[in-house]
């Protein structure tokens, strides 16, 4: 019984990390292609058809290239920073549920690495990690650019995981329970927790992009003052690494985002569509593949469409507004419920 | 903040009390006919996250960095957490990691990377009474720990309650507390702050 | 309901394993001739002044350390969001004022906070 769980599991962990990893890849691409597209260039076109191979030569460029540990640095801290991002950003991926179950090989597969008691709260935990790695890899450096860049991240991130954490209780609120799966099935048809819960997802949908350092809250890179920001003395794949967490960040924020407010796998109405299981089961996957790139595709057209944030608009949004606009949503949430409820 | 000479062994009692659940729960293994000593799957997770546990609060205590000690007592939450996750209390094992992991430890590092102690040899200093008051609060941890798991458990505990799991889960303890304890719920409201007008009040002078 | 924990610590070993791998592999890899001004902190281009690890400004410890304390607040939040649904019909309204009051307790913090410019970044 326990063997055949690791099995599967391990299965589904190699499957969702490769996708990962290859979403990665190509939102590096998409990334290129679409600000190419909003700034009225061409963008990468010469590796492969239509550029298509450029994220590969991208990783076998940064591999073959000289690992650079400043000698000033503090070494085993400098080793450590990206390899905790990294680990954060891989791990947050556990409880988000990519599909409802599906019959293969006569069983019934869940499509969910691991379904648990605490579901959200293990994301937010994990997200409160990933200040860890931004943090250590600037001090570490011994670089000024790179502290400063790394302070003012990780005062950042931590003020809006506040909002986030906060805008996370409409939702439980609205479901009773931590589970993504329950959360899921809980917004059938067009229940989706953005028409229920529109605050929520603002102030949801704000945080995510600042704990992702997007822009427009990038200020940790803010190339004119800083640099290149808290990864300024790195090089080789341990800069990879940083820019693997920072798109495998946006990509598990899109899964949470489209999990918590838009519907999940939720396909409204398909399963009184009297098709056969297998075939509901595969285009639910594929509803939810189709949501998250929508919502990657979302995080690049607002990079590239607005201008960063001054790092004293940034915190004053993060903690007067977006808090206590979260804070009110709950109460009112909390009402409506006593209200239409009892 | 606590004054240097105090904030250090108070860390130190912190980081070792884990190791101290450790050595109490050895003393349950042997106490009881070996009955615990069963090689499930389950008990030596358990074994080993105490042993890391343990290795992460000597280290913490013993590296003369600051930011390398914080990082073991990082590693220190960690263990407790999954052992806390191993004695089926869910919601206080993540609460464990996003409190103490997430966001003291944060603080820590803002604390120690902003006092910037340049001479890191000031750290290690050898004045006993530091030391004298490491051991004297360790101790007194150890007692109370002791104490507690003695006269609670002994005799009474061979294996896990069947009904932990249940007790564990965030839908009891959301039922417990704002029920049967809701005026302590309350209470921790004032404290919390009293705790933000103490923040702002030390830190006032820096920023007028 | 321990077994609904194995896939995350699979995968938590998984990305461990990835990181490393990743590390070390550039370490063998990559090419290895390094000098003094290669290896020399990045300061646009001029001599590095002095150190980095300078004091910065208290305002990241004060960021810090409401952080926590609002943190804790929701900490709160979690279970009584949780257990919401079950009081209703009856006790619905105790439950709603009771984390009222707690809010509204911890908004004069907040306010205080607010009005002492502790998050004043300017």
């Amino acid at each position: 019984m326990i063997t055949e769980l690791i099995i599967t599991s391990t299965i589904k962990i190699t499957l969702v990390i490769i996708v990962i990893l290859t979403g990665v890849a190509y939102s590096v691409y998409a990334e290129r292609r679409i600000s190419a597209l909003i700034q009225n260039r061409i963008g990468p076109n010469r590796v492969g058809p239509a550029g298509l191979l450029q994220p590969i030569a991208d990783v076998l460029k940064l591999l073959l290239k000289e690992d650079i540990v400043p000698a000033k640095a503090t070494k085993p801290i400098h080793t450590l920073a990206p390899m905790i991002s990294i680990f954060v950003a891989l791990c947050t991926i556990a409880v988000v549920p990519f599909g409802d179950s599906i019959h293969l090989f006569s069983r019934d597969i869940r499509l969910q690495i691991a379904d648990v008691n605490i579901g959200i709260l293990y994301i937010l935990a994990l997200t409160s990690l990933g200040v860890y790695g931004i943090t250590l890899s600037g001090w570490s450096s011994n670089n000024k650019y790179s502290l400063f860049g790394g302070l003012r991240s990780s005062a950042q991130m931590i003020s809006y995981e506040l909002s986030m954490g906060l805008s996370v209780v409409g939702v439980i609120l609205m479901t009773g329970s931590l589970s993504l799966q329950d959360i899921v099935l809980h917004q059938f048809g067009w229940k989706w927790n953005i028409i229920l819960q529109p605050i929520g997802f603002i102030t949801f949908l704000v945080a995510a992009f600042a704990e992702t350092n997007r822009a427009p809250f990038d200020l940790p890179e803010a190339e004119p003052e800083l640099v290149g920001g808290y990864h300024t003395e790195y090089s080789s794949m341990k800069f990879a690494l940083f820019f693997l967490a920072e798109y495998a960040n946006m990509i598990v924020s899109s899964t949470v985002i489209v999990t918590l407010f838009l519907g999940g796998w939720q396909f409204p109405y398909l399963q009184t569509f009297g098709l056969p299981p297998l075939v509901v089961s595969l285009l639910q996957v594929f509803t939810f593949v189709i949501k998250v790139v929508a919502m990657i595709v979302f995080f690049i057209w607002v990079r590239w469409s607005i201008p960063r944030f001054r790092y004293d608009q940034l915190m004053n949004l993060g903690w007067k507004v977006m808090l206590p606009l979260a804070l009110a949503n709950i109460v009112i949430t909390a009402l409506l419920i006593a209200i239409f409820r009892s | 903040m606590l004054p240097n000479w105090l904030a250090r062994p108070a860390l130190a009692g912190l980081g070792l009390s884990p190791g101290y659940s450790f050595i109490l729960y050895l003393a349950l293994i042997f106490n009881h006919n070996l009955n615990f000593l069963q090689f499930t799957f389950e008990n030596i997770l358990i074994l080993f996250f105490s042993l890391l546990a343990v290795f992460g609060a000597l280290m913490m205590v013993t590296r003369k960095n600051p930011i390398t000690s914080a990082l073991y007592l990082i590693l220190n939450f960690f263990c407790v957490s999954a052992i806390y996750l191993l004695l089926r209390a869910q919601f206080i094992a993540i609460i464990q990691v996003l409190v103490y992991a997430g966001a003291i430890m944060v603080l820590f590092l803002f604390v120690i990377m902003l006092l910037n102690l340049h001479d890191e040899s000031k750290l290690s200093e050898k004045i006993t009474y530091k030391k004298l008051s490491a051991i004297l609060i360790s101790l007194l941890l150890f007692s109370v720990l002791a104490i507690t798991v003695y006269f609670s458990y002994m005799n009474k505990y061979r294996e896990i309650h069947s009904s932990a799991e249940t007790i564990g889960t965030i839908e009891v303890i959301g039922n417990e507390l704002y029920t049967t304890f809701s005026f302590p719920f309350e209470l921790v409201s004032f404290v919390l702050l009293a705790a933000i007008v103490g923040a702002i009040v030390l830190a006032k002078k820096k920023f007028d | 309901m321990l077994n609904n924990y194995i896939p995350i610590l699979i995968l938590m070993l998984f990305a461990i394993a990835f990181a490393i791998v990743c590390v070390f592999l550039s370490k063998f890899i990559g090419p290895k001739n390094p000098n003094p001004v290669k290896l020399s902190t990045y300061e646009s281009g001029m001599e590095p002044v002095g150190t980095a690890r300078q004091r910065f400004s208290v305002k990241y410890y004060m960021a810090a350390m409401l952080f926590i304390l609002f943190d804790i607040e929701i900490v709160f939040l979690y279970p009584w969001a949780v257990a919401y649904r079950k009081f209703i019909p009856n006790t619905v309204y105790y439950a709603l004022i009771e984390m009222s009051v707690f809010i509204a307790i911890l908004l004069v913090g907040y306010i205080y906070m607010i009005r002492k410019g502790a998050l004043n970044w300017d």
